[in-house]
């Protein structure tokens, strides 16, 4: 069964290659043939998931050694894959909403021609992802993590045409790169303190390191979770990355990539464990991030961009019971399935809205599309009830075990976690119920555009609603299957270790308190936005909503202290260049030059100063062998 | 008397050949200076000679004589066609090395 | 010429005498051959110390020697140099002027360090007798000679002729010019002045319109104003033109003193003057 690993892996890369080095006669099928290889990896996935169902809990984890990278004495990088509970879920998570994303996609790029290198970029993704998740140590897991930023790059930029892609895609890339810093320090740390990067060794280890190593290379770790999950304050890029294509938004920037941050920490968990000074970081990057994302969200008039703002925040929500330590792992990679399958559903409606509406993004230009596009509209409703954490649904078991975890931390941290927590499962239900009434409820507000033509809001094809329908039948169910008798908490503990929190209140509170804030979430997006006709164009606002829209200033911030910064230390740089180091080098050069004119003047090509030196030579000469004679 | 005279009187040609060549920019009498020293050597030579009892620096003394001979030659042929380029003797005009 | 005279101690007191005397004369010689302006006087100056030189020959027992300095030297090669002096220039005076900062005295420096160095090392030989000829001049001074140069210096004494011959080839090599063209005619010439529309009538010829026909003389333009084109190439390259422009003046001006002490007179009248050149025409 182990060798079947490697096939899991091998299968996207296969399509990747022969997608994109095959060429224009491939244009016809290419799209097929990467459906039917990430289909296929996504079947090996079930398969290896029934042999691990079949074993007993200690023996679920399997390896398969391929080669050696790096037979180097003191040095050994191995390609090793490891498929554990962890690696399983994520597998199955990415390859099975992979997959329908690229049925999805069948659809949604019929019209592009270039959709055989965009099925060769998506399947360059699951493999790199595959990768990433499999690894069995840091350095090859920094492989699949470079090849996933390399893919969103492509993916972000792949209508590189309108300058706004590729500057999104570039931005991306970028703030990525921040984050790989921190991770490629954190393997160097890893190195250096525990002579090796394999998942087994160092964090059975950990307990050798000084905690104060321990905390840097935590810390580093987060800020590479930072900067592939989009948290405070490398979240800059997300909302920008909604340039790509919508099916990347779904796959990329709602279900998979952006949790790969969460993925790290919870697997290394142990080091976490042993560093609560970072732990405590880590919470507050995940409540200030779930927070951050829920208000630009609400202010968001594009579709895509309030989603994106919803997904910064859900991942909040997963760092934030990530930080939490053993009570919050199962949790966070609970919710971070859940959300895998709603946010993708409601990306693909989007997406689907979208594709009806002549790309439009604007959701003050929608309005009553629920007539015109039934389908969609179920879908993405049962997604939006997951998400707002609708009981019953997926988001009301993951959410609400993240706000109880959150509050089982104890003491004033516990409620003031808790408390953020419960504050963003408001915030999500208002700016969700907002999107929800502005695209499919009130009366319709589209407009010819300036070619005047007029959208006809449709029903997209069979390929693109089986996925979405898909998808929902997972917002509905996941939780509840994963949830009810702590299924999956049973199936994660061994990897991630499981300890009950000591809360203060009881769950039954929690869950009341949090159908509490929902009720009043939806209550206030119903009175602004379903009582009244929603204005076409945006008012004014008040600050906040000024800023939200801007992000929250993220941009202006960084722009002020980044870009400016960057540029008073380059000009005193280059101001120590020119006045130092050229004063030093002209120096050197002018001194050289002085002393050089006084040589030249000896070298005055008049032969009469040339006749001196050689007589006033010849006198020395003379006076030197006197005086040797009389020694 | 000793001929050791003749060895100072010959330094003290010698020098003031040297100095000769050394401060004038006549390229006549530059050369002039020139052959005053080789005459002064000459006259070491000889000196030389007679102090040692045999003819050997006589015999040094004349081919300095030709070797003079066919330098004043030379050099005087190069100061006509410097002349003729340059319309002038002076040493010092020639201190380029192209016209 | 007896043999025993390997050693002595002295010289004759007509050498010493004579060495004092023709001594003394021959450094005048050489001081004023380098501080001479003029290469004519230097070259004058050299010969006379190269002659002095011979006598000194001559005394040393260098007899050959000392009849080759004078024919060689004093005959051939300065009178070579007296012959290059004519063709650059006989009568123009060099300025002695120093032009190279520094260069006069680092020279005297080095001349006089120089001297002191060698005369301190003559000294220091300690030199206190000498040999003299009387052995090696035995069968002749001449035959001598001849005996060493063509036995053991054959070789210098024929690569030394090599050397001359060289030397006279590079000499006529440097001073001939090769004519690549057929020299003009003077029709051809005449021509080439009309086409050129400069000085198309033949060259002024110098002196002939003012009060000299020498030919250092600039001939005057009907303004008055010299014109350098009327005095040949080689004299105005030499910068040996003579100014006359105010040699006419200064003449009426001693004629007119001349005039005034003869017959004692304050001042001529213009209205006199006037009258006596209407009667002496």
């Amino acid at each position: 069964m182990e060798n079947l690993i490697a096939l899991l892996v091998a299968a996207p890369l296969l399509g990747a290659v022969v997608l994109l080095c095959g060429g224009r006669r491939l244009d016809a099928v290419g799209h097929w043939i990467g459906t039917l290889l990430s289909s296929a990896s996504f079947v090996i996935g079930v398969v290896l998931f029934t042999d691990l169902l079949g074993k007993n809990a200690e023996h679920r984890t399997l390896m398969q050694h391929l080669w050696t990278w790096v037979p180097v004495e003191g040095f050994q990088a191995d390609v090793t894959f490891r498929l554990d509970q962890l690696s399983m879920t994520f597998v199955l998570l990415i390859t099975g909403v992979g997959s329908l994303i690229h049925l999805y996609s069948v659809g949604y790029m019929e019209h592009d021609e270039r959709r055989r290198r965009f099925f060769g970029y998506l399947n360059l993704f699951l493999a790199a992802m595959l990768i990433l998740v499999l690894a069995d140590n840091y350095l090859l897991l920094y492989v699949g993590w470079e090849g996933v930023g390399l893919a969103s790059y492509l993916l972000i930029g792949f209508w590189q045409h309108k300058p706004s892609a590729a500057t999104a895609a570039k931005k991306a890339f970028l703030v990525n790169r921040v984050g790989d810093m921190g991770l490629s320090i954190a393997i160097m740390l890893m190195f250096t303190t525990f002579g090796t990067f394999a998942f087994g060794p160092v964090l059975s280890h950990v307990g050798d390191a000084s905690e104060g190593k321990l905390t840097g290379i935590a810390l580093m770790l987060l800020l590479a979770a930072c900067g592939k999950s989009a948290q405070v304050p490398l979240q800059s890029w997300l909302g920008d990355a909604m340039e790509g294509p919508t099916p990347v938004s779904a796959l990329i920037h709602a279900a998979t990539m952006v949790t790969a941050g969460v993925y790290l920490i919870v697997r290394s968990g142990a080091i976490f464990n042993a560093a609560p000074d970072a732990q405590l970081v880590v919470t507050v990057v995940g409540a200030v991030t779930l927070l951050f994302g829920a208000i630009v969200g609400c202010a968001k008039d594009d579709i895509k961009k309030a989603l994106a703002g919803s997904t910064m925040s859900q991942i909040g929500y997963m760092v934030l019971a990530a930080g939490l330590g053993p009570i919050g792992y199962v949790f966070a990679i609970m919710h971070l399935v859940t959300h895998g399958f709603f946010k993708a559903g409601l990306f693909l409606g989007a997406g689907s809205v979208m594709h009806g509406m002549n790309d439009e993004v604007d959701m003050r230009k929608y309005g009553g599309l629920r007539k015109y596009m039934p389908v969609t509209f179920i879908t993405f409703g049962l997604g939006y009830l997951a998400i707002i954490g609708f009981p019953g649904l997926s988001g009301f078991f993951s959410k609400d075990k993240i706000i109880e975890a959150a509050f089982a931390k104890g003491g004033t941290e516990g409620w003031i976690l808790g408390g953020a927590a419960l504050l963003g499962a408001a915030i999500t239900a208002f700016y969700m119920t907002r999107v929800m009434l502005m695209t499919f409820f009130g009366e319709k507000r589209w407009q010819p555009d300036e070619n005047g033509h007029e959208p006809h809001p449709h029903e997209s094809p069979r390929t693109m609603t089986i996925p979405m329908i898909v998808l929902a039948f997972g917002s509905v169910f996941a939780g509840g299957i994963f949830g009810i008798g702590d299924r999956f908490l049973h199936w994660l503990e061994p990897v991630t270790g499981h300890e009950e929190g000591n809360s203060p209140v009881s769950a039954l509170t929690v869950t009341l308190a949090t159908m509490v804030v929902l009720v009043i979430g939806v209550a206030i997006a119903w009175a602004q936005y379903g009582r009244r006709p929603v204005p076409a164009v945006a008012p004014r606002g008040s600050l906040l909503t000024r800023a939200a829209r801007r992000d929250l200033l993220q941009d202006d911030f960084n722009h002020v202290v980044l870009v400016r910064g960057g540029e008073h230390l380059t000009r005193s740089l280059v101001y120590v260049d020119h006045t130092l180091v050229d004063g030093v080098v002209n120096g050197t050069a002018a001194s050289m030059g002085g002393l050089s004119g006084r040589l030249r003047k000896l070298q005055n090509g008049y032969a009469r100063s040339y006749a001196v030196s050689m007589f006033g030579g010849a006198a020395i000469l003379v006076a030197a062998t006197l005086l040797m004679r009389a020694v | 008397m000793n001929p050791v005279n003749y060895l100072y009187l010959s330094a003290l040609l010698f020098t003031i050949g040297a100095t000769g060549v050394l401060i004038r920019r006549n390229a006549i009498v530059v050369f002039m200076c020139v052959e005053l020293m080789l005459n002064a050597c000459n006259l070491a030579f000889v000196t030389f000679s007679r102090m040692h009892g045999n003819l050997d620096g006589q015999v040094i003394a004349f081919f300095t004589m030709v070797v003079a001979a066919a330098e004043v030659v030379v050099g005087l042929a190069i100061i006509v066609s410097l002349f003729r380029s340059r319309h002038s003797a002076s040493v010092d005009d020639a201190s380029l090395m192209k016209l | 010429m007896s043999p025993q005279l390997a050693a002595a101690y002295s010289t004759s007191t007509g050498e010493a005498f004579q060495f004092w005397v023709l001594g003394t004369v021959a450094v005048i010689g050489a001081l004023s051959t380098i501080l001479m302006k003029r290469a004519v006087h230097s070259a004058l100056s050299l010969a006379g110390t190269m002659i002095i030189l011979a006598v000194f020959y001559l005394a040393n027992g260098a007899y050959f020697l000392g009849v080759v300095q004078i024919v060689v030297y004093t005959g051939a090669i300065m009178m070579l140099f007296l012959f290059v002096v004519m063709l650059v220039g006989v009568t123009a005076a060099d300025s002695l002027t120093e032009t190279i900062k520094g260069q006069r005295w680092l020279a005297l420096l080095c001349g006089l360090g120089f001297g002191i160095l060698l005369v301190a090392g003559i000294g220091n030989a300690s030199l206190s007798q000498f040999d003299g000829l009387s052995t090696a001049n035995a069968n002749g001074n001449v035959q001598g000679l001849a005996a060493l140069i063509f036995t053991k210096y054959v070789f210098a004494f024929e690569i030394t002729g090599a050397l001359l011959i060289t030397a006279a080839v590079g000499a006529m090599v440097l001073t001939h010019r090769e004519r690549t063209e057929r020299p003009k005619t003077q029709r051809e010439l005449s021509e080439q002045r009309v086409r050129e529309g400069k000085h198309v009538p033949p060259l002024p010829a110098p002196g002939v319109y003012a009060r000299h026909n020498a030919v250092d003389v600039q001939g005057l333009l009907p303004d008055g104003t010299p014109s350098e084109l009327t005095v040949s190439k080689t004299l105005r390259d030499r910068g040996q033109i003579r100014d006359v422009s105010s040699e006419a003046l200064n003449d009426l001006r001693a004629l007119e003193q001349r005039a005034e002490e003869r017959l004692e007179r304050t001042a001529i009248e213009p209205a006199n003057l006037k009258r006596t050149e209407e009667a002496s025409k």
